[in-house]
């Protein structure tokens, strides 16, 4: 089985947000990027396709040579091999079109639910439509036997078990393993990366479908009212804020 | 030429997410000066949507689809744009909507923005407004593709009654095999509880509640509110309570009009997936807490005391008020 892991580069979950060049542009001074959470479940679950079902597991990003950490980082947790498409990111559909191009030649390929960035949510349901392979979103557990494949879909209020086939494109998150199943890469792990192969693909040339032209942060926040008795909050609730 | 609206129901009942998305289309509709044509798929009575601006629905309906499925669902929304020739579609942006647009957007080579919060700022170029990084910011984005997926954030624009007269019409699209491939063999879901996703109130607990057998006051609590029960992700890391209610930046978002936070302190990850709810409330014994910049109405003390206590005023509250 051959996998393919789609893996965005996200600022970290702590991280200030903040704009420059008047609004336009999310400002990346200080910011510390890493694995999109979403893909990090996915990757850890593939590693246990390869280490209990022999699969490989290719990583891909498209993305600029800053992106490169990143899928290095994939390489120590134990993927076999990087592509990077040479582009900058800009909207999800052309990201999506560059990366079917590469998913093309996988059976399965996982995502994430979203990137915490911009939270499309959009790239690994339009790879599957590109390339017409089936697609489950919001999976919380997958097991592969051969050519089929049973998946866990979370619902709103529960869940839903799946059967499917190969070719087979997932938008995953936390479940497929347990926050605790995650690894951090140890030294070993960081030496044999740099051997790997992280080959660069020229891009086959998307153009962005949607640009965002201007950003802006919610208004600050007026001061708390704390009060001291619940007759008070409920007062407030009903009169005030009109919420009960 | 007219906009486009998928409408989702559960049990033969219009979710209030179809009502807002409805309303929502009206909105465009009017700026468009052109009509609203609605999809409802295995629904209930569909003449409801016309309360919202509905002047046409699609109705499908086929004993295979009662369960949503993606595929298929694309296909319906993907066929009936093109059949109407629309420009404009717009699918509500919760878990089934959002697994759903990016295959529409790529069936009518649409851009898709999803979490719009708003009508279009500019119609030409189009223009719209929707929330990014989860919440902590809102960027606006310009389509440049003549058919576009907009996809609405939940409780942003609201429900808006707006009465006219619908006609509806069966509609029966062309699905193939394909669409059935991803099949669905059990359903795992509490039907007596509400969901994070429709709850109008979200009762949520953290780490301060030191352990799952104190989760009792906030079940009752969420009981008398009619409210859905949330939880920091250490709490479901812990196995206090389940995944599925695990709240926050990597958790389910949530966009209630009341969100009252127990025994949490506030993280950036947290507040990331709750900013979108419209009251806050903060019932936290450490008047540090960063939680408490981030609510509308706080209480500095001990949950085991104010909890049982508030739940008390509020049934006597809702007795009076019933
Ligand atoms: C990559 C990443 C992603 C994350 N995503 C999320 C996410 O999606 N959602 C999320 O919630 N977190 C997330 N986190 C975790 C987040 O950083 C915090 O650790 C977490 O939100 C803290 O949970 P908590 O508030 O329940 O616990 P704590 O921070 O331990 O807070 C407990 C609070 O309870 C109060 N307290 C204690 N006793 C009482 C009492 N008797 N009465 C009243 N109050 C009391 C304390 O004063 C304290 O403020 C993420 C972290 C990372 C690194
Ligand atoms: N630039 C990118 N390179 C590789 N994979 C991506 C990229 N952007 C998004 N993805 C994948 O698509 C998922 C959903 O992203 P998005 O649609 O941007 O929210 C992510 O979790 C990744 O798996």
């Amino acid at each position: 089985m051959k996998i393919l892991v789609c893996i965005s580069h996200v600022p970290d979950t702590t991280s200030k947000i903040n704009f420059t060049d008047g609004d336009t542009k999310f400002d990346t001074n200080g910011v510390q990027f890493v694995i999109n959470p979403n893909d990090e479940f996915g990757l850890t679950r593939a590693m246990w396709f390869k280490e209990k079902q022999g699969a490989t597991v290719h990583v891909v990003n498209v993305g600029g040579a800053e992106t490169e950490p990143t899928l290095r980082k994939a390489l120590a947790i134990g993927a076999d091999e990087a592509i990077r498409v040479n582009t900058e990111a800009t909207d999800g559909f052309s990201v999506a079109k560059e990366l079917a191009e590469v998913a093309k030649d996988y059976d399965l390929i996982i995502g994430g639910r979203e990137s915490i960035d911009y939270n499309g949510g959009m790239v690994p349901g339009m790879i599957a439509e590109l390339i017409g392979a089936n697609f489950v979103n919001t999976c919380i557990s997958l097991e592969i036997d051969g050519d089929t494949a049973t998946a866990v879909r979370e619902i709103d209020g529960g869940k839903e078990t799946l059967k499917t086939s190969l070719p087979l494109v997932i938008g995953g998150q936390k479940g497929l393993v347990e926050e605790s199943d995650l690894r951090i890469p140890n030294m070993r792990g960081i030496m044999q990366a740099r051997k790997k192969p992280l080959n660069v693909k020229e891009p086959m040339g998307a153009t962005a479908e949607t640009n965002a032209v201007q950003f802006r942060k919610p208004a600050p926040k007026g001061n708390v009212k704390l009060v001291d008795t619940v007759d008070e909050l409920v007062d407030l609730l009903h009169n005030e804020a009109k919420v009960i | 030429m007219s906009v486009l609206v998928y409408t989702e129901s559960e049990d033969g009942k219009f979710k209030k997410i179809a009502q807002e998305a409805v309303s929502y289309a009206r909105g465009i509709a009017d700026a468009m000066n052109t009509s609203v044509t609605a999809i409802a798929i295995e629904s209930g009575d569909a003449t409801e949507l016309q309360n919202y601006g509905a002047n046409k629905v699609y109705q499908v309906k086929n004993d295979k689809l009662g369960t949503f499925n993606a595929a298929a669902y694309a296909d319906i929304i993907g066929q009936a744009a093109k059949k109407e020739g629309s420009q404009v579609v717009i699918i509500s942006s919760s878990a089934n909507g959002r697994y759903v647009a990016p295959l529409v957007a790529v069936q009518l080579d649409a851009g898709y923005v999803p979490n719009v919060t708003a009508l279009p700022e500019s119609m030409s170029p189009f223009k719209v407004t929707h929330s990014v990084f989860t919440n902590k910011a809102f960027a606006t984005t310009e389509f440049k593709t003549d058919v576009k997926v907009v996809g609405l954030a939940k409780n942003a624009y609201g429900v808006k009654e707006n009465a006219v007269t619908a006609t509806v019409e069966d509609f029966a699209p062309e699905l193939s095999s394909d669409d059935f491939n991803v099949e669905v063999i059990s359903v795992d879901k509490a039907t007596d509880k509400v969901t994070i996703a429709d709850a109008e109130i979200v009762v949520s607990g953290g780490r301060g509640l030191k352990g799952p057998e104190n989760w009792g006051m906030i079940e009752e609590l969420a009981d008398t509110l009619g409210a859905a029960t949330a939880c920091s992700k250490p709490v479901s890391d812990m196995g206090w309570r389940p995944h599925s209610e695990h709240v926050g930046q990597t958790g389910k978002p949530v966009a209630s009009n009341l969100y009252i936070a127990i025994g949490i302190s506030g993280a950036i990850q947290h507040l990331a997936g709750i900013n979108a709810s419209k009251t806050k409330v903060v019932i936290n014994n450490d008047p540090e807490a960063p939680f408490f910049k981030a609510a509308d109405y706080g209480m500095v003390g001990d949950a085991f005391e104010i909890v049982p206590k508030l739940n008390e005023k509020l049934k006597e509250f809702k007795a009076q008020n019933a």
